[in-house]
């Protein structure tokens, strides 16, 4: 009564090797590597990179152990990190040769050190999560009231313009919050205006409205353009900090939208905490204004925006703009530091279609007027370039005005790096040092160890050939959590090992259930292989039970995010890989040893002899 | 080896009411501590930020802390795990940003010592904070919930209600004890306390299906010696499963270093109220809300044909 059929071995047996299989890259470590990816999406990672890339090393005399050529990256690995770091600033400068316009990230990596095979097999060690490896994670929140806002803001200023265009009178637009107020003289000018809105916009609902002296139309976002727009602000925002982190040249950055106005960046392996920091916290937004030069010349302050503008001799003044956005940084596509025809430091900026199209008909209408740069930082405003119009522009033009070739390298990144389609605030940082995250595995790795150590000893004095199964039972169970962890490559943090750790100590519960029931039914004056079978279906039901309430409680925990997350995941797997470890693979081992002796004259289970 | 040669049944349902009152007494000064002292919630809660700096030799948490004051924040300093390390901990104020908030924290223990290394900084803003609180409540609950819902489903409505009545105050003795000590409340401090309901849960479980098992068994026995004789059946298996979780747990204590400290402290008083809740007050409480033999013994299934044969005549 106690044998597997062959198939059910085999099955285990198969079940134990692939889990051997996938646990194994493991153990093979980590070799320093270097990882070269594309930012610009139109060039392609591709053999002849991978070429060139090889010849690059081979002329610098820089020997490397392997190449890897992937869909997104070439990836070069080494012997050792001063090579590495040798290999990458080579690479950098014949892959890069203007820094400021870099094509590739020329990136440092670690490359999992198991062979090829396993590889390509998806058999990939762990997936370390920041805590253990080292690096940046941040939370940001994406103000979404002020992407309203300078929806609105925008809108108001096409009506206006759109307005004077097909001549139909006003006595006044003006914004108060995220509402848009119009009025009008005349019930047909307000008609006029509505038919005029519908064909710039149908992201406005307008409704009629009289104060008694004036005919007013008023204007707020409807609440699916309002949703659509805060999509938009957090999908631009997304891109915008991609392009920032491929400046920082991260090797396996995470950039992802977390709930509906989040965003979480981590970056693995970032030693220069600062740098990210502050590169990523840069909250700096472009916007190309008219300079209201009846102001500039009158001081008036009315419907104007005043900014502070720094001059050559170190002075600033102050520069009335009109409050209507021509051009918004997400507009941009481009930009580098150049010389203008006078051999100044210049920006060369190139514009998307809409940009550019606004940008024709604002330079024709306004030939020989100032036009403003206006960078935005932490909420307050500078112009960074005051320009007369000096003919009609489209997509591509130039910045002038610069100070210094510095000015213009810092002012292309800017631009490059996007322009933030909401301002965003860091609402949770976590930084590890790299020494912390080494700790951290050690002393995790090295409490299971010492625990599972502890639990073996005491299984096989307590219940002797059975405690020794039971312990077998349990190593197997940690081979098929840690397989599983790194064929899912769900993030292991330090709770992650914690809960290893703890699974480990609560699945043990499982066998001593079975163990007791069976000293039990001995006791009970049944015969050994009785003993046994009863033994493992008696218990079956109260470990069934037992362990379908904890997941119920691992499945809650999977709610709380951070570090509980963390936990939880590892827990439920662990749950889950004990249950089939503690009861199926326990009694494949019983039932080899004893299941095929035709007769069985004592288990050897420990002291049931008293009664 | 046997620890446990028992060979008559222990009359535990005898002093049951003992147990509850001890239990009782427990639960009510967890809440009076709870009430009076609060827990001390780690940043991750209430928000701030902190700083872990490590020194190449022992650090000078009072040069620190003089430092800081005179650079003119406001922190509390002591050292994490070992003497060499330094831990900072800001409460949030108006109008700094976290951004730059380590880094001149940083450079201002540099300037004093050059071998402050940065090892750790955790910033989080006061929304993240509530509303990890709120989702900490709400997985409780959930979990409060379903598990109630499965005993009822598997056993029975008094099973599920007596096991979460007995759990839930493992996990206010917890928090209490917290409370009582000033330890710091974490994350992971949480997902232990939720941890041990399920471990405590487990506990129970195991003992009820034991009872449910011994009504089968034992026709002729009352209640409180069903129980009893469950009790004792299961008892030897509880103790040496917690002794092995317990193992584990120690092992994470002396070796998983300042990060799993208070995880280990919050298991190790789980897993020892765990067994005395479990077994000594979800028993009687079951006993106490009536639980019967009826409620399991299904009904003698009636034959088919007998109706037939009554036909017949």
């Amino acid at each position: 009564m106690n044998r597997y059929p062959t198939w059910a071995y085999s099955a285990i047996a198969l079940c134990v090797i692939l889990a051997l299989l996938y646990t194994l890259p493991n153990f093979f470590g980590e070799s320093p590597a270097v990882q070269v990816s594309s930012i610009k999406s139109t060039v392609k990672v591709d053999t002849a990179l991978l070429a060139r890339v090889e010849d690059t090393l081979k002329k610098a005399n820089i020997p490397y152990t392997q190449t890897l050529l992937d869909l997104n990256s070439v990836r070069i690995r080494f012997t050792d990190t001063d090579i590495q770091l040798k290999a990458k600033e080579t690479i950098d400068r014949a892959l890069n040769p203007d820094p400021a316009n870099a094509t590739y990230v020329v990136a440092l990596n670690l490359l999992s050190a198991s062979p090829n095979w396993l590889t390509s097999i998806h058999a990939l060690p762990m997936y370390l999560g920041l805590d253990l490896r080292g690096g940046v994670h941040f939370l940001l929140q994406v103000d979404m009231q002020a992407a309203l806002t300078k929806r609105i803001e925008g809108l108001g200023g096409d009506i206006r313009s759109n307005l004077r265009d097909k001549n139909v009178r006003h006595a006044g637009i003006t914004r108060e919050g995220q509402v848009l107020r119009m009025r009008f003289r005349e019930a047909a000018a307000r008609a006029k205006a509505r038919e005029v809105i519908g064909n710039i916009t149908t992201d406005l609902a307008l409704v009629d409205r009289d104060d008694g002296q004036d005919l007013m139309l008023v204007a707020t976002l409807k609440p699916e353009a309002q949703k659509s727009i805060q999509e938009a602000a957090v999908k631009q925002n997304i891109v915008t900090l991609n392009k920032r982190v491929n400046e920082l040249g991260v090797a396996e950055p995470i950039i992802q939208q977390q709930g509906e106005n989040r965003i979480v960046v981590q970056l693995p392996g970032v030693q220069d905490v600062a740098r990210a920091k502050e590169i990523l916290g840069r909250t700096a937004t472009l916007e190309v204004r008219m300079v209201d030069e009846e102001a500039m010349r009158t001081g008036s302050t009315v419907n104007v925006e005043i900014f502070p503008e720094r001059q050559r001799d170190g002075t600033t003044t102050q520069v009335p703009t009109k409050k209507q956005v021509v051009i918004t940084g997400d507009q941009f596509t481009g930009a580098q530091a150049t010389f203008d025809q006078d051999q100044r430091p210049a920006v060369s900026v190139d514009l998307d279609q809409s940009g550019g199209r606004v940008m024709r008909q604002v330079t024709r209408e306004n030939i020989k007027r100032l036009m403003a740069i206006i960078l935005f930082e932490k909420g307050k405003g500078e112009a960074i370039s005051v320009a007369r119009i000096q003919g009609e522009f489209g997509n591509r033009f130039q910045i002038t005005g610069m100070f210094s070739t510095a000015d213009t390298n810092t002012l292309a990144l800017l631009i490059r790096a996007g322009s933030l389609a909401a301002p965003m605030e860091i609402i949770e940082e976590r930084t590890v040092g790299p020494s912390l995250g080494k700790d951290n595995i050690e002393k995790g790795f090295k409490a299971t160890q010492w625990g599972f150590i502890a639990i073996v000893v005491f299984m096989s004095f307590y219940y002797v050939l059975f405690g020794l199964i039971s312990s077998l039972a349990l190593a197997v169970n940690l081979l098929f959590l840690v397989a599983l962890l790194s064929l899912l490559q769900a993030t292991l943090t330090l709770p992650g090992i914690a809960a290893i750790a703890l699974t480990l100590g609560m699945a043990i519960d499982a066998n001593v259930l079975i163990n007791e029931r069976i000293r039990e039914e001995l006791r009970g004056g049944q015969s050994p292989q009785a003993a046994i079978a009863a033994g493992y279906e008696r218990a079956w039901n109260t470990i069934l039970d037992s362990n379908v309430t904890t997941l119920i409680v691992g499945i809650s925990l999977l709610m709380v995010p951070g570090a509980v997350r963390g936990f939880a995941v590892v827990h439920c797997l662990g749950i889950l890989t004990s249950m089939f470890s503690a009861v199926i693979v326990s009694r494949a081992l019983v039932n080899l040893l004893y299941g095929h002796r035709r007769r069985v004259g004592h288990l050897s289970i420990g002291d049931t002899a008293w009664k | 080896m046997e620890f446990f040669k028992i060979r008559r049944v222990i009359p535990f349902m005898r002093h049951a009411l003992v147990f509850n009152v001890i239990s009782l007494l427990t639960f009510l000064a967890a809440v009076f501590f709870l009430a009076t002292k609060g827990l001390n919630f780690s940043i991750e809660f209430t928000g701030g930020t902190l700083i872990e700096v490590g020194y190449q030799e022992t650090a000078n948490v009072e040069g620190v802390r003089q430092a800081l004051d005179k650079a003119g924040y406001k922190a509390e300093v002591q050292t994490f795990g070992s003497s060499r390390d330094v831990l900072i901990r800001m409460h949030l104020e108006k109008g700094q940003s976290s951004a730059d908030l380590s880094h001149k924290v940083l450079a201002l223990l540099q300037a004093e010592d050059k071998t402050a290394q940065l090892r750790r900084v955790e910033f989080v803003g006061p929304q993240v904070g509530r509303e990890l609180a709120d989702y900490g409540a709400l997985a409780l609950l959930v979990t409060a919930f379903l598990i109630v819902g499965y005993l009822w489903v598997r056993f029975e409505w008094r099973f599920g209600l007596s096991a979460i009545i007995a759990n839930l105050h493992d996990v206010v003795i917890i928090l209490g004890c917290f409370a009582f000590f000033q330890w710091e409340f974490s994350l992971p401090v949480l997902a232990a306390v939720l941890a041990v309901l399920g471990y405590s849960v487990n506990e129970s479980v195991v003992v009820f299906d034991r009872v449910r098992e011994n009504f089968r068994k034992m026709r002729k026995a009352t209640t409180p010696e069903v129980i009893d004789s469950a009790i004792t059946g299961v008892i030897s298996r509880t103790i040496i499963t917690h002794l092995c979780t317990q193992m584990m747990v120690t092992t994470m204590l002396l070796f998983g270093g300042p990060a799993l400290h208070y995880f280990a402290v919050a298991l190790t008083i789980g897993i020892c109220f765990g067994i005395y809740s479990s077994v000594l007050v979800a028993s009687p409480l079951v006993m106490w809300l009536g639980v019967d033999r009826a409620q399991f013994v299904r009904p003698p299934k009636k034959d088919r044909r007998d109706e037939h044969e009554g036909a017949v005549v």
